[in-house]
């Protein structure tokens, strides 16, 4: 239902990833791990198109883009239906809580006014955000910030949902709301591409860890697979490593 | 010392010139608003051909004098375009001020677009929209924010700078003042009521400025 069939991108001639395969069902959620500077994010901006890959194919439902032939119209329509969650909100800060999540409906969508701002209050709802739609985000924590980004994402209405790291710029006191909210989305079987150095998160909402390193996927598979019994030495290491300080099992 | 009395039969008089004064100002001003924000997408997004045209554009309405653009337009380009010879005073006037401020102000917008974090565009862009709505919903309201204050200044300047239009033989504000003096040899009353009244205008302003200033920053309260 959404996949990746040999996705390249190159920085100059530097190859951050090549070939990638990756694919997904509806309602199936996806941590990808790895060290820092593996392409885990790139690769997550070129779903979106945020990156454009030099070559390759992305499909999301029945809407195929080639990175070499695909056009304005396709790129914007993949956008529509691959939300985008940021690491820094990225939230217009012209705009307040409500009219961040409704101008997507209103501008790209099309839909009425009255409708968009409705539909946004049920989702200010969701987010447990209902008293704050008139706020500007200059004047909210990071975590309502974030929590208000995953909004805008949900507004969307998209297939899938990519969070490029959505906790790692908040203070430790914020981290908690947002991570509970994801796991709400992932409890109503919301699709979602999650790169994070939450590992506890992954072990508990994933239904597949994948481990990247170096531009490539190494290994993938099940968490409690993956996090207990990993196959590729690459991976024991980098969960050694990442693991050992916080006293979970060291495999 | 000073014939206060004069001065106050002149001020009905100068005041009366003041409206042609504020026309030209706003006239100009919106037209170079227009003009500078189209340079400053234009120079942002690299706009192949016309980004050389405004920066050749930019260069040379900052690098001569307001003064010699005004006779450039007024007294020199009917000598090329015979369809120009007709052209008044404060036509030319309103042309010289919006060419020369818009370069100015092109680059306070610029630099306004350029400081809003690239985040949200990203934002923008990933939830599917275009260049164009991501600039006009997103960019541009909050670089009129931070461009504000700087553009105030050149519409202030821009008041002032309406003086020079009495070269071109223009009765403005400035025009009139120097006619009653000569008239009336009381030069020092003439010209420093001139000068209260333009003070004034421009005290005004100021203040109008500190309101849209805060109104503008709303979104921006802790």
């Amino acid at each position: 239902m959404i996949s990746l069939e040999a996705v390249t991108k190159r920085f100059g001639k530097q190859n951050v990833f090549a070939d990638i395969d990756l694919q997904l069902e509806r309602g199936e959620i996806i941590v990808i791990i790895g060290p820092s500077g593996t392409g885990k994010s790139t690769l997550l901006r070129c779903i979106n198109f945020l990156e454009r890959p030099e070559s390759g194919r992305i499909t999301v439902g029945d809407l195929r883009v080639d990175a070499q032939h695909g056009t304005r119209e396709d790129i914007l329509k993949l956008r529509r239906r691959t939300a985008f969650v940021f690491q820094n909100y990225g939230l217009f800060a012209n705009k307040t809580a409500l009219q961040n999540i409704s101008e997507g409906m209103i501008v790209v969508d099309k839909m009425p006014k009255e409708k968009a701002h409705a539909r946004a209050r049920e989702i200010l709802k969701r987010i447990g955000l209902a008293d704050k739609s008139d706020a500007y985000p200059a004047a909210l924590s990071g975590g309502q910030q974030q929590r208000i980004g995953i909004g805008r994402a949900m507004a969307a209405n998209a297939e899938v949902i990519l969070f490029d790291e959505p906790t790692s710029s908040l203070d430790p006191q914020w981290v908690e709301e947002v991570l509970n909210l994801m796991k709400q989305l992932a409890a109503e079987q919301q699709t979602m591409i999650i790169v994070t150095h939450e590992m506890q998160f992954a072990r508990d909402v994933a239904d597949r860890v994948v481990f990247m390193d170096e531009g490539q996927i190494i290994e993938q598979a099940p968490p409690e697979e993956l996090f207990t019994a990993p196959k590729d030495p690459r991976t024991q290491r980098f969960l050694r490593k990442i693991l050992a300080p916080t006293g979970q099992t060291v495999p | 010392m000073l014939n206060l009395e004069y001065m106050w039969e002149l001020l009905p008089v100068l005041l009366s010139y003041l409206p042609l004064t504020l026309e030209m100002a706003t006239i100009a001003m919106l037209f170079a608003l227009v003009l500078a924000c189209l340079l400053a997408v234009i120079r942002v997004s690299r706009v192949p051909l016309l980004n050389g045209f405004s920066l050749l554009f930019i260069s040379f309405f900052r690098g001569t004098p307001l003064l010699v653009q005004l006779f450039l337009f007024y007294y020199g380009l009917p000598q090329l375009v015979e369809a120009l010879v007709s052209i008044n005073g404060v036509t030319a006037a309103v042309l010289g001020l919006t060419l020369h401020f818009s370069a100015y102000m092109a680059e306070s917008i610029r630099a306004a677009i350029v400081g809003i974090d690239r985040s949200q565009t990203e934002a923008a862009l990933s939830i599917g929209m275009t260049q164009s709505q991501l600039m006009r919903r997103i960019i541009l309201p909050q670089a009129t924010r931070v461009a504000t204050p700087t553009l105030m200044n050149y519409f202030i300047d821009m008041i002032k700078a309406t003086s020079l239009a009495f070269t071109l033989g223009v009765t403005e504000l400035m025009g009139a003042t120097q006619k009653e003096a000569s008239s009336s040899f009381l030069y020092l009353e003439a010209f420093l009521l001139v000068a209260i009244i333009y003070w004034v205008v421009v005290e005004l302003l100021s203040w109008g400025q500190r309101r849209l200033e805060v109104y503008l920053n709303r979104a921006y309260q802790r």
